[in-house]
């Protein structure tokens, strides 16, 4: 036999080719920004997204025309007035302005009835001095984006059955919705990730715990769960705690589906071969779940995230909706909705039906945004 | 950085395999992926591991770091004793691997510190969310207390021995802008950067093309001598044996058939089975020379046949090799087999 180890010594020395250096290559990041972009349906679910949370998050009061809360005697079930910029007339006014609103009673049938007396205009001012309210909860301001001078009012979305204003009210409404969203969501990631990682990593007796855990949690019909724990909460809770509380009622529901996803993804990233390389470097269990397997579902935990804020929204309008999730006199759109529990309300008075567009704006908006995070984040769609 | 200095010892035992078996407890019954193997690593050589596919090769060297899916498939009897090389003149006690829990901090010491291993798949070893420098300062600060620049310091320097061009700006990739060959040499700068005495190779080159391959051998020579340290190759590719290895081990359904030095398995394979295997390798210029292949497969690890595993294969096959499993002999010093023609 011949000398093996000779015939093979000789390797064929192959330059190596220049690579171009400056051809950049898009970090991750970069390339999920670019495919968001092209993505105009979840670019305007972001936009109103983004609106909403400046709005009605941080600033509800300022946007808001009134104190949410000022009840008015002589204007109970105000229709919506709507800024008018040409008159009678015919002649137009640069800064818009609303027709007065007369009360009457209506002696037919013993109800107030509101008639628009458009002799009387009352401009609207633009960052005015209007009703007291608490910037951020802590100071007392009464700065409004826009307003009238009494007597005049403006109730851009009518008032209800106290004469509250329903625009300020739907946009504090918003506050709370859109923070039980975020807050029920991020306690969903925490414990669907931390339960779906333990599960799919450990695996054996862990994973069939968990996993049965989750099954259980999956067969309770939704609402009457919810039901059940929201009538445990103690009623001289404070409205903060109550808040809290229906937030993590919420996401006790909701973590069961991300658990299971994350289960998955870990399963298969357990045998990618990064991770045997990673435990072959002497890596500990816990060093291979943060640091190596969490960022790699990060992409789809966010994704999910995104995809269940408006199931948590939902569901808070639901449990509201019903008397049993956030109570008067905080508001919540579930709460606002309660209003239009009655069909002869919603005949004569539509505009209390408005909180529940809000419902919807949102939720579309999420499920668009999530549309495109998801494809975005996902290298191999096109 | 202080770089501890090894003493190299050529030719002092630095792992110990004694009886080493392995088994997977499957639905369909046992495996015995490693069936009683007993050989020894050297300090500063290369040993090489033969043989098909499913022959206990890789599972061996994941029972040395201990990476066996547990408690699925375990060692069930045998002892891996690890001596670690002398360090600035204090003699190391010896480790024996066996007895740690998988999960201990010691056994994490010993992985990637004292044995590292690199895989097959260049392509899916690294992480992909992290760059090439990010994961291997983390391998560096795992097991040495040196803060982030030097660790990155450290990165640099063993990147660069491992041939990677511009290693300053290429720590800053992720691997997918890497080409295959530079990641497996990624790997390998991660293996190398914690200077460890035992390099695991579990066919680093399969996955690669010829001329890569030659060059990541010829470099992982180089720095072999360099680190002087030892290593065991895993692979099917006896070319690749052929440059590389000391000492050959060649197994057969997670038995141990034959075991010398390179140059006796080349020149002088005993064992039928390691006589196949020459026959059946490709010779550029030799023309007229006609491949034979070992004709049969492997048989299937649920119904092994009695006897020696290969007699069904075996073209020198008598009566006895079917009744009894042939013992380790020693017909030339330094040549073991197992086979009834050399009993």
């Amino acid at each position: 036999m011949t000398d093996i180890t000779m015939q093979i010594e000789t390797p064929t020395e192959t330059p190596e080719i220049p690579v171009d250096q400056e051809r950049g290559s898009l970090t991750q990041g970069q390339l999920i920004w670019r495919r968001f972009l092209k993505n105009r349906l979840a670019v305007a679910g972001g936009i109103v997204i983004l609106l909403f949370y400046v709005i009605m998050v941080v600033f509800p009061g300022f946007f808001g025309t009134y104190n949410y809360n000022t009840q008015r005697e002589d204007a109970i079930y105000a229709p919506p007035q709507l800024p008018q910029w040409r008159d009678e007339e015919g002649k137009f006014h640069l800064r818009p302005f609303v027709y007065g609103l007369e009360t009457e009673l209506d002696f037919a049938s013993f109800e107030w009835v509101h008639i628009v007396d458009k002799s009387k205009k009352y401009p609207v001012y633009f960052i005015t001095r209007g009703e007291e309210y608490r910037l951020f909860g802590l100071f007392r301001t009464n700065i409004h984006l826009f307003g009238v001078e009494p007597p005049g009012t403006f109730f851009l979305f009518g008032t209800d059955d106290l004469g509250r204003d329903l625009f300020s009210r739907v946009l504090q409404g918003g506050q709370i919705s859109l923070t039980v969203g975020l807050v029920g969501v991020i306690l969903t990631i925490i414990l669907g990730s931390v339960l779906g990682t333990i599960s799919g990593y450990y695996g054996g007796v862990m994973d069939n715990i968990i996993q049965r855990i989750v099954e259980l949690m999956m067969s309770f019909p939704d609402i009457p769960l919810w039901a059940a724990l929201a009538a445990a909460l103690p009623p001289e809770w404070s409205p903060a705690k109550t808040f809290f509380a229906i937030s993590v009622i919420l996401s006790l529901r909701n973590w069961t589906g991300l658990a299971r996803q994350v289960r998955a993804k870990v399963l298969a990233y357990r045998e990618e071969d990064y991770a045997v390389a990673a435990q072959a470097m002497g890596a500990s269990d816990r060093r291979i779940i943060l640091i190596h397997m969490l960022p790699n579902a990060a992409s789809h935990i966010i994704v999910i995230a995104t995809l269940s804020i408006p199931g948590m929204i939902l569901a808070e309008t639901s449990l509201s909706f019903l008397g049993l999730g956030i109570q008067p006199p905080i508001v919540s759109w579930g709460v606002l909705l309660q209003q239009a529990q009655q069909v002869s309300v919603v005949l004569e008075r539509p505009w209390l039906l408005l909180p529940g567009f809000f419902v919807v704006l949102a939720v579309l908006s999420f499920n668009f945004l999530g549309d495109g995070i998801r494809d975005a984040a996902d290298p191999y769609s096109n | 950085m202080a770089v501890e200095q090894k003493e190299l010892a050529v030719g002092q035992e630095l792992v110990r395999i004694e009886d080493l078996h392995t088994q997977f407890f499957t639905e369909q019954g046992i495996v015995k992926a490693v069936d009683g193997v007993t050989f020894s690593i050297e300090q500063g050589k290369t040993l090489g591991v033969v043989g098909e596919s499913g022959c206990g090769k890789s599972i061996t060297a994941m029972s040395i770091m201990r990476l066996l899916p547990e408690p699925r498939g375990r060692i069930v009897k045998g002892k891996i004793t690890f001596f670690p090389p002398q360090q600035n003149n204090i003699n190391q006690t010896s480790v024996d691997i066996t007895a740690l829990d998988r999960h201990s901090s010691q056994m994490r010491g010993i992985r990637g510190r004292h044995i590292a291993m690199i895989f097959q798949e260049p392509m899916t070893s690294l992480n992909p969310v992290y760059t090439v420098g990010d994961q291997i300062i983390e391998a560096i600060q795992l097991h040495q207390q040196v803060d982030r620049d030097t660790a990155r310091a450290r990165a640099i320097e063993v990147l660069e021995q491992v041939d990677i061009p511009d290693p300053e700006r290429r720590i800053s990739e992720y691997p997918h802008q890497m080409s295959g060959g530079q990641r497996q040499r990624a790997m390998i700068a991660m293996a190398l950067s914690c200077y460890p005495s035992l390099l695991i190779a579990d066919e680093p080159t399969t996955a690669l093309d010829v001329t890569i391959q030659a060059k990541i051998l010829r470099n992982m020579r180089d720095l072999q001598q360099e680190y002087g340290m030892s290593i065991m190759l895993i692979t099917h590719d006896l070319g690749v044996i052929g440059r590389m290895a000391d000492e050959v081990l060649v197994m057969y359904v997670g038995k141990k058939v034959e075991q010398a030095e390179v140059r006796n398995i080349f020149h002088n394979p005993l064992h039928p089975y390691t006589q196949g295997l020459m026959k059946s390798i490709p010779l550029i210029g030799l023309k007229d020379k006609k491949l034979v292949p070992i004709t049969g497969s492997v048989p299937s690890p649920f119904n092994l046949p009695t006897g020696c595993y290969f007699a069904p294969r075996c073209p020198q096959a008598m009566d006895r090799c079917r009744r009894e499993a042939p013992p380790e002999t020693e017909p030339e010093p330094g040549h073991f087999v197992s086979c009834w023609l050399y009993k």
